[in-house]
C-alpha cells in the first residue's frame, strides 16, 4: 500500500497572515508530495513496502538514504500539518502545560528554547519537542531526520515540530527565520500537541 | 581587520530574468552580509583573529567554519556571473572538460544532476584535482572542497534561498537558468 498525501484539516489560506496560502499550497502539493513519491519509489517491491512509516523510521539506518530523506520528509510534514490550525495558538493546557513548566521552567522559557533550537539549526532541518520516556526534550535534526529514527541523537516521540527548511518560510519571511518562528506560535494547535503527549 | 564582502561587479537587476533583483537583494544584501557580520563577531579573541578566510576554512569547525565558508562560497558564486560574457568554456579548460566529462553538454548534465540531487542545503562544485583532472562534488551546508585539497572552479548554491523567490520548488529550472549567466572567462582564470 503506497503512501498518500494526507489532506489538510484546513484551507491553504487558513493560517494567514502567519503562514501564507501560497507557501502552504506549494509546501503541501509540491514538497510533501515529492517526498511521498520518492519514498514510494524507494521502497517499491521490497519488504518495507507494507510497513508503517514509524516502523521504517525505527530501522532507517539499515536502509538507503532515499528512504531516510523521503520517509522522514513524509512523516515530518504529516505531523507538521496537524500541529497547526486556524484560530489556534495560545497556551498548552493540563498535563502538557505541567510537564512544560516542570522541564523548562515556564511556557515562555520553553518558547525561547524551542525557537533557539530552530534558529541555530544551520542549513535545513526541524526543531522538535520530544517526549522521551517521562521527559520532555527540545532538540533539532538536520534535513528530514527526526527523533523516531534509530540514528537520531535525541530519540523519542515528537509531539511538536517546526520546519526550518527555507521553503517553509522564504516567500513570506525571506532571510528572517526568527520572524517565522515567532509567528509560528500563533498557529500551534495545542490540543493536537496535548493529544500526542498523552 | 574585519572581513568584507566585495561589491557586485554587476547591477542587482543585471541577471534578470534568470536571477531576479529581489533574489540578489536578499541573497547578497542579507544572507551574504549576515555571514560576514557573524564571522566578524565570532573571530575576535580566537586563534583565527589574524587568519585568512582560506586558513579558517581549512582549519576551523562549528560556527566559525560555517560563516567563513559561507562568505567564501558566496563571493565565489556571485563572482561567476556576468550579464554578458562567454557562455561556454574555451581553450585548455574546454579541453579538460571534454577529457573529464566527454563533452560540455555532458558536463552540464552531470553538474545539473549533482546540483539537483543534493538533499537539503549545500553547494555543487566543479573542482580541479591535484592531478589536474576535473571532478564534480557535492558539499552539504557550508562545505567547501578546499578542505580536501581540491581547487574550486565553479559552484552552484542550492540552498533554497538562492532560488525560492524565483523558482520555488523547481530547483532544476534554477540550475538550467545559470548556464545563461555563468561567465566562462572568469571560470577559466580560476583554472
Ligand atoms: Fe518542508
Ligand atoms: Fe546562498
Amino acid at each position: 500500500m503506497a503512501f498518500e498525501l494526507p489532506k489538510l484539516g484546513y484551507d491553504y489560506a487558513a493560517l494567514e497572515p502567519h503562514i501564507d496560502a501560497r507557501t502552504m499550497e506549494i509546501h503541501h502539493t509540491k514538497h510533501h508530495q515529492a517526498y511521498i513519491t520518492n519514498l514510494n519509489n524507494a521502497i517499491a517491491g521490497g519488504e518495507w513496502e507494507t510497513k508503517s512509516i514509524e516502523a521504517i523510521l525505527a530501522e532507517v539506518s539499515k536502509l538507503p538514504a532515499a528512504v531516510r530523506n523521503n520517509g522522514g520528509g513524509h512523516f515530518n510534514h504529516t505531523l507538521f500539518w496537524t500541529v497547526m490550525a486556524p484560530n489556534a495558538g495560545g497556551m498548552p493546557k493540563g498535563d502538557l502545560l505541567d510537564a512544560i513548566n516542570r522541564f523548562f521552567g515556564s511556557f515562555d522559557k520553553f518558547k525561547e528554547l524551542f525557537a533557539a533550537a530552530g534558529m541555530t539549526r544551520f542549513g535545513s532541518g526541524w526543531a522538535w519537542l520530544v517526549k522521551a520516556g517521562n521527559e520532555l526534550k527540545i532538540t533539532s535534526t538536520p534535513n528530514q531526520d527526526n527523533p523516531l529514527m534509530d540514528l537520531a541523537e535525541v530519540k523519542g516521540t515528537p509531539i511538536l515540530g517546526v520546519d526550518v527548511w527555507e521553503h517553509a518560510y522564504y516567500l513570506k519571511y525571506q532571510n528572517r527565520r526568527n520572524e517565522y518562528l515567532a509567528a509560528f506560535w500563533n498557529v500551534v494547535n495545542w490540543d493536537e500537541v496535548g493529544r500526542r503527549f498523552k | 581587520m574585519p572581513f568584507e564582502i566585495p561589491k557586485l561587479s554587476y547591477a542587482p537587476d543585471a541577471l534578470q530574468p534568470y536571477i531576479s533583483k529581489q533574489t540578489i537583494d536578499f541573497h547578497y544584501g542579507k544572507h551574504h552580509q549576515a555571514y560576514v557580520n557573524n564571522l566578524n563577531n565570532l573571530v575576535p579573541g580566537t586563534k583565527f583573529e589574524t587568519a585568512t578566510l582560506e586558513q579558517i576554512i581549512k582549519e576551523a569547525d562549528g560556527g566559525i567554519f560555517n560563516n567563513a565558508a559561507q562568505v567564501w562560497n558566496h563571493t565565489f558564486y556571485f563572482e561567476s556571473f556576468s550579464p554578458s560574457g562567454l557562455r561556454e568554456p574555451s581553450g585548455s579548460l574546454a579541453t579538460a572538460i571534454n577529457k573529464s566529462f566527454n563533452s560540455f553538454s555532458s558536463f552540464k548534465e552531470q553538474f545539473a544532476k549533482s546540483s539537483v540531487t543534493l538533499f537539503g542545503s549545500g553547494w555543487a562544485w566543479l573542482v580541479k584535482k591535484p592531478d589536474g583532472s576535473l571532478e564534480i562534488v557535492q558539499e552539504l551546508n557550508a562545505g567547501n572542497p578546499m578542505r580536501k585539497g581540491l581547487v574550486p572552479l565553479l559552484t552552484c548554491d542550492v540552498w533554497e534561498h538562492a532560488y525560492y523567490l524565483d523558482y520555488q520548488n523547481k530547483r532544476p529550472d534554477y540550475v538550467q537558468a545559470l548556464w545563461n549567466i555563468l561567465d566562462w572567462e572568469i571560470i577559466d582564470k580560476r583554472y
